[in-house]
């Protein structure tokens, strides 16, 4: 046998031999003494089936009970829709159908409907649009936020995203942008027909838009005095529109930027179809409802053209709830997830008895 | 001194550098663009890289922020880390620089920086200096001319090593002295081996002819050794500055790459395939769906002019950029430098386990890479040397047997010793390279002499020490006291002085497996001694009771003990000075030195006369079969590969439990290869094992192997190489895929008689065949360094202090390696893999949400989060959980995976990353994600979510999904996480609450430097509706039901039969543990 075999590699020498020792070194070893131990284990949170068997059950009995009241709640809101873009030959806007933006006088129509239930409590008035890109890219970013937000420096020099509809023969626009161009401006008006006397409802414009929105993040333009005509001077209107923006609105808490329906329009939607609020009506006392049931009509000033790009316009009433308004999904997917928590966790209790006898616990010996 | 004198071979000025170590890769002024270059050439740098140009160059959804700001800090963090280092070597190399050196010019020694030290200068170094370069020794304070080393910063060695002047010049003993020498150097080129050296001297005396003298590297001075016992050296300047040996052996070695990291890799790709796919489609529908122009460019959303007349294709291919930038989360940044932060912190978990620290050295396990961490948990092989790894390398020397009779120590003391006897103890005396410890002064010796067991031995060879030792303790008569000017001093067992003339040392090596000795006592008589293996000695020797020697011999390597046969022959002058001059010559040589050094070895080595043997036992490491037992119960493969002979080596294996009583061994030596051909051999023990193949493999999943039929098989290195020569008719490949098919069948195996090269190639061919395994080396000698560079994962033992620096890790004992690849080893692997799998998971659900929105927004590339959302997800809103979970996860008690061994095999083969488990995450992650989408696309769809009235727009919806995405996904992680301590609880709760708060600060002002501020108010808006907070917790749950339900059910239902092997973990200690 070789006992050499430990030094194979350097004795290759000549010479008496050019030992090394068996007298160990110290080599570089990091002591316990500098280890910061590990930390102690804490509660622990851990899927066994002692903890989830319940959790299912748990899961189960609280969101079905949820599931039914929002269920409930969602049946009992009133909601009706008309569609009013007039593609149907027979539909009295059908002679609007192909307006263009700058046709005055604007093309008007009527359209006469009935509701069967009454809407008891405070009804919003919602304009929606189909099959309208809201969320396309150059779209969202076609706007200005401060100039929106009343910089003067903005105001006359809009940002790029803006184009092309960042100026107008050589004039700044202001508001700027793609999505200000396209404002909604079809002129909806409610009446109530009784006996054939047509009384309008009292249709409030302003709460539309969230309170931040209005107060903080959309803001005039400042400089001397508060007329908004001079304070807009040297810009013009966004080419869509027929006035300018300093003109939006009689009253000067709802006009120029902060105009409520200009801000709504300024929150771009989500998807394609989507609905914004356009008015609201307030329920006047407590003894008649806010809508009764009977017949209206809705007198439509049409001038926002979307034949064009095959969108439809509606418009919505609806009542709202604490959770908003007609909505049947999230009620039905709570139902759907508790019954399934519910059927799971007695699926489980069965494979757990029928399983588990052998062994009582599946956890693990920590 | 420095030119040749005239009339020499053609002397070629050649340019040396300087003797400046740069170990440092920068510079202050080229560390920016060098390191960036650097850091760019890794794919994934580079990939971000590009996406953040394509963000810059073309209009792309997102702000190049989303993407620069993540590289730029990965790449700063990197960079800083890169520059600290540098910044260390610059020190280090300029304290290196600029110590001071003595050397001689002109007679005079003179200090200066040691950067300024030029080829051919002549260095004075006193004691415990370092060598300031490659020196050849010219002189020492000592009269003999030698001088003592260590080399420890070298080598690790810290023993002290003896080197010798040359012998013309070690007369010179000052500066005015040496300054008169006037000499060539003739040496190889530099050469990054530190154990070999190569040159001449010639020393020219007036006019005569020079004296030319042979250079060895025992004449050899290295750069960072330290002088030791000797008060100054001279030597003059051969190697200087980077043509150092140090500085060649800091050239770093191979990139070892681990398993999860190339199927990280794998998965990257995959990814990225499905990156340009999803592009690829959304371009493409975006073209069928802009076909009408009403869709294109409707009278609301007209485009800019430019855009209009942009080249059709150019447009295409602009949108499908585009689409990629919105779709490049789902390659993230940070998951590497996520994976590098867990492994570099996650290696300071083993350094720091008391468990593995060592009492007796004081020393703890070390970690010399970080990068391998996770292979510990997957080890498949593992390749151990026996000597000092498996056993103590503490030898005791046990017997000798002279002439056939035995002697035990404590017996042998008295009586009368005959002729052969004497011979026999003055042999074992002086056949050895072993030196003598001497502490600084002279009085040492003195000491020596007065109380003959005070003295220490030291020799590279534990054997040889045991040996004299053993001489010393137990003959009682025959001392070896020391070297001195060429005179080896004994004492004999009356006392007296014997001294012997050393004439020749025929050192040892691996290959003749023998040393010897010339000496001449002080009668004249020259005796040659030879000790070496039984089977380098037997063939050589004439005469001498062989058979009875042998016999015993062969029974004491039964019983594990190690042998060694003594031998001698006397030599007459003629013989002497015939082999002198061979030797001489050999030296001489510049070239194959080696080569012809064993020729002539092979000519002095022979006719001997037999003496007797000694045998010297190894005890085994304390828990060693216990480790062993372990490890192959963890369904690892354990391979011992010895030098030793094969009976000693079987019966170490049968006392460590490698093999046992029912192992049915087969043989595969060079004895059966003469009795058959290795093709019949190889065939029928293919044939032996192939026959309970199928009953084999399934008993070894059952995880109860220990009652079935298992083989091992021995093999030694001559049967090795025959398997291994490549043949000309191509049937090599043949007998080596025969030979792994035997392998694969053996629960052990056991390779004796091997050389250290065939160390490494065994490593190699295991590594290389077919299934790719993962193999671990450890073994605690330069020998085993091969094996250990080889294999995946390396470690070295004990008294591994010369190639400490070559392993990967480093653990005192043997036993300590269970708890290494058991417990640490299957926690990292743990980790990096549900690391790895998380991550790519977490960016599915983060991105495939963007994919469906493409649908719905005209595929625009419209984004479905903020930008800040974009940024921050994988930064820090989802980042420290899971590198928590990286680090501190313990999916089963170490405890338990310490007493369970087979519970290793649940993790083998990379299970955790097969594509199974890939293709399990990769679809949990596409069903969240459209979980998320559609959820909120329901609750948005063409309704009101608010209480009053007001209408939530496209952010709110973004949110809204954002929202449950990074609850969900750290919920999953909760759910994943076995082990709680405060500070998972702390980050995995402080990640959401992070996030919260971030949201409403990030929504509640209007940020003043922002050109947008579509996210003000909108997290507030969408909390104060009640209908959004149903929403989330609804799709929160819905989202985490199906991966809870696998779970219950794995465990309860597929308990002990699961198809996931992390489960499978989970279910199966129960039935160990509630029993």
């Amino acid at each position: 046998a070789s006992p050499e075999e430990t030094r194979e590699l350097e004795s290759d020498g000549t010479g008496v031999g050019t030992g090394t020792g068996t007298v160990s070194g110290s080599g570089a070893a990091l002591g316990p003494s500098a280890a910061p131990l590990p930390p102690a284990p804490a509660w622990q949170p851990i899927l066994t089936a002692g903890t989830v068997l319940p959790a299912f059950f748990i899961i189960g009995l609280i969101f079905i009970p949820i599931g039914i009241g929002i269920f409930v709640t969602s049946n009992n809101i009133r909601e009706y829709e008309i569609d009013y873009t007039g593609t149907e030959p027979s539909s009295p806007c059908n002679k609007c159908l192909n307006v263009s933006w700058d046709s005055t006088p604007p093309c008007t129509c009527t359209i006469n409907f009935t509701l069967e239930h009454s809407f008891e409590s405070n009804v919003f008035m919602y304009y929606g649009l189909s099959n309208f890109y809201q969320n396309h890219r150059r779209y969202v970013k076609s706007r200005d936020d401060s100039q929106l937000n009343g910089d003067n420096s903005s105001l006359l020099n809009p940002s790029k995203e803006c184009e092309p509809y960042r100026t107008n023969e050589d004039k700044p626009i202001a508001p700027c942008g793609a999505i200000a161009n396209s404002m909604f401006n079809d002129t909806l008006e409610l009446y109530r027909i009784d006996n054939d006397t047509r009384t309008p409802i009292t249709l409030i414009k302003k709460g539309i838009a969230w309170w931040t929105d209005k107060n903080v993040k959309f803001r005039n333009p400042t400089g001397d005095g508060n007329n908004l005509t001079a304070l807009f001077q040297g810009t013009t209107k966004p080419v869509n529109w027929p006035k300018p923006v300093y003109m939006l609105d009689s009253e000067p808490d709802n006009n120029g930027f902060i105009n409520e329906d200009f801000i709504v329009w300024m929150r771009t939607a989500a998807l394609p179809t989507f609905r914004k609020l356009y008015r609201l009506i307030e329920r006047k006392d407590n003894l008649q409802p806010t809508l009764q049931a009977g017949k209206y009509s809705l007198d439509i000033a049409y001038n926002y053209p979307v034949h064009s790009f095959d969108g439809r316009k509606r418009m919505i009433l609806s009542t709202i709830s604490w959770m908003g308004g007609k909505n049947p999904f999230l009620g039905i997917a709570y139902i759907t997830v508790g019954s399934i928590c519910f059927f799971l966790g007695v699926v489980l209790l069965i494979i757990h008895h029928k399983y588990g006898n052998r062994n009582t616990s599946a956890d693990i010996p920590n | 001194h420095r030119e040749p004198p005239p009339g020499t071979e053609a002397y070629i000025p050649q340019r040396f550098p300087d003797n400046r170590i740069v170990s440092s890769k920068y510079t202050f002024w080229n560390f920016v663009p060098k390191n960036l270059f650097e850091q760019f050439r890794r794919i994934a740098n580079f990939y971000f890289l590009i996406i953040f140009l394509v963000q810059l160059i073309i209009d792309t959804p997102t702000s190049p922020v989303t993407s620069g700001l993540p590289l730029l800090f990965v790449i700063t963090v990197t960079a800083i880390k890169q520059g600290y280092e540098d910044w260390l070597r610059h020190k280090a190399d300029n304290a290196m620089n600029q110590c001071p050196v003595h050397f001689i010019q002109h007679g005079k020694l003179v200090r200066k920086q040691s950067r300024k030290l030029r080829v051919g200068d002549i260095v004075m170094v006193k004691e415990d200096e370092t060598f300031p370069c490659d020196l050849i020794f010219l002189s020492s304070s000592r009269g003999d001319g030698t001088c003592f080393v260590t080399t420890a910063s070298l080598d690790g060695e810290s023993s002290h090593k003896t080197y010798y002047a040359v012998q013309d010049t070690k007369a010179f003993h000052n500066e005015q002295e040496i300054d008169a020498l006037h000499a060539t150097i003739e040496c190889e080129q530099p050469q990054p081996d530190l154990y070999k050296f190569v040159g001449r001297i010639n020393v020219y005396h007036d006019r005569n002819e020079p004296t030319a003298r042979p250079l060895g590297s025992e004449n050899l001075l290295l750069r960072g050794a330290t002088l030791k016992n000797t008060e100054k050296i001279f030597g003059v300047a051969i190697y200087t500055g980077m043509e150092t040996k140090m500085a060649l052996n800091y050239q770093a070695k191979s990139q070892k790459r681990s398993a999860v990291e190339k199927s990280m890799n794998v998965f990257l790709i995959v990814y990225l395939c499905i990156l340009i796919s999803k592009a690829l489609i959304n371009t493409v529908l975006k073209y069928v769906w802009q076909s009408e122009p009403f869709r294109d460019e409707p009278w609301y959303n007209q485009k800019t002019e430019p855009e209009r007349k942009r080249n059709l294709f150019l447009r295409a291919f602009t949108d499908f950029l585009a689409f990629m930038v919105l779709f490049n989360y789902i390659i993230p940044v940070s998951m590497y430098v996520t994976v590098e932060m867990q492994k570099f912190l996650g290696s300071y978990f083993l350094t720091w386990d008391e468990e593995m620290f060592d009492e007796d050295t004081g020393e703890g396990p070390l970690v010399n890479t970080s990068d391998l961490n996770e292979e510990l948990g997957q080890i498949e092989y593992v390749f151990t040397d026996k000597t000092g790894t498996l056993t103590e390398n503490n030898m005791e020397f046990v017997e000798c047997c002279i002439e056939g009779h035995v002697y035990v120590p404590h017996v042998i003391c008295n009586g009368q010793y005959i002729f052969k006897e004497e011979l026999f103890f003055r042999a074992l005396c002086l056949c050895h390279t072993v030196q003598v410890k001497d502490d600084d002064s002279v009085d040492g010796l003195k000491k020596n002499q007065l109380s003959r067991r005070s003295c220490i031995y030291i020799s590279s060879s534990p054997d040889e020490v045991a040996l004299v030792e053993g001489i010393q303790r137990y003959v009682l008569g025959y001392t070896y006291l020391r070297l001195k000017d060429n005179f080896m001093e004994i004492l004999n067992r009356e006392n007296n002085l014997e001294k012997f003339e050393l004439l020749e040392v025929l050192s040892f090596d691996s290959v003749r497996r023998r040393m010897s000795v010339i000496v001449k006592s002080s009668t004249g008589d020259i005796f040659l001694f030879c000790k070496g293996a039984d089977s380098s000695i037997f063939p050589r020797v004439k005469e001498g009771k062989i058979d009875q020697i042998r016999s015993r011999v062969e029974r004491n390597a039964v019983e594990g003990l190690r042998t060694l046969c003594v031998a001698y022959k006397k030599l007459t002058a003629e013989e002497y000075s015939n082999a002198q001059k061979l030797l001489q010559n050999a030296k001489l040589a510049l070239q194959d030195r080696e080569k012809k050094l064993a020729e002539v070895y092979e000519k002095i080595e022979r006719d001997f006369i037999l003496l007797g043997a000694t045998a010297v036992e190894d005890r085994l490491q304390e828990k060693a079969a216990d480790t062993i037992e372990a490890l192959q119960k963890a369904g690892i493969k354990v391979w011992v590969l010895t030098g030793d002979k094969m009976e000693t080596a079987a019966a170490t294996c049968y006392a460590c439990k490698l093999f046992r009583r029912n192992t049915q061994i087969l043989e595969l030596t060079t004895k059966k290869i003469e009795e058959q051909s290795l093709h019949d051999v190889l065939f029928d023990l293919s044939k032996t094992v192939l026959r309970h193949n199928g009953s084999l493999t399934r008993d070894t999943f059952s995880g109860l192997s220990t009652d079935m039929q298992d083989y091992g098989l021995i093999i030694d290195g001559a049967a090795l190489s025959l398997i291994m020569k490549p043949r000309q008719d191509g049937s090599s490949a043949n007998y080596r895929e025969l030979f792994l098919e035997i392998c694969r069948n053996c629960s052990a195996v056991l390779c004796c008689r091997m050389a250290p090269l065939q160390k490494a190639q065994i490593v190699k061919l295991i590594k290389l065949s077919k299934e790719h395994p993962i193999t671990l080396a450890i073994g605690d000698g330069a020998n085993d360094v091969s094996m250990i560079l080889e294999a995946h994962v390396g470690i070295i033992g004990k008294e591994g202090r010369q190639a400490a620096r070559n392993s990967d890790y480093a653990i005192p004992k043997f036993k300590h390696l269970k708890k290494m690849l058991l417990v640490h080893g299957h926690f990292y692997y743990v980790r990096i893999s549900e690391l790895v799998q998380y991550f790519f998971y977490k960016n599915v659900c983060f991105i495939f949400p963007q994919f469906l929105y493409q649908f719905f927004c005209g595929f625009s590339q419209q984004t479905l989060y903020d930008t800040a959302y974009l940024t921050l997800y994988n930064i820090s809103f989802t980042s420290l959980p899971i590198l928590l979970y990286g680090l501190m996860e313990q999916h089963v008690s170490a405890d338990t995976l310490k007493r369970e061994p087979s519970l290793y095999r649940d993790v083998a083969k990379n299970a955790l990353l097969r594509w199974r488990a890939f293709i399990y995450w990769t679809f949990l992650g596409v069903f969240d994600a459209v979980v998320f989408f559609f959820g909120a696309y329901f609750l948005f769809d063409n309704t009101v979510v608010t209480s009053n009235g007001q209408m939530f727009g496209n952010w709110t919806f973004g949110t809204l999904v954002f929202t449950v995405l990074v609850f969900t996904v750290t919920l999953k992680l909760a759910l994943d996480t076995h082990y709680w301590t405060w500070i998972n609880h702390f980050m995995i709760w402080g990640s959401l609450v992070f996030y919260i708060i971030f949201s409403l600060l990030w929504g509640g002002i209007i940020w003043p430097f922002l050109n947008y501020q579509r996210m003000y108010y909108v997290f507030m808006q969408m909390l104060s509706s009640g209908p959004a907070w149903l929403g989330i917790i609804l799709l929160i749950t819905v989202s985490l039901l199906p991966d809870v339900l696998k779970k219950v059910l794995c465990r309860q239902v597929f308990r002990g039969t699961a198809r996931t092997p992390e489960l499978k973990s989970l279910s199966f200690i129960p039935s160990h543990f509630t029993a």
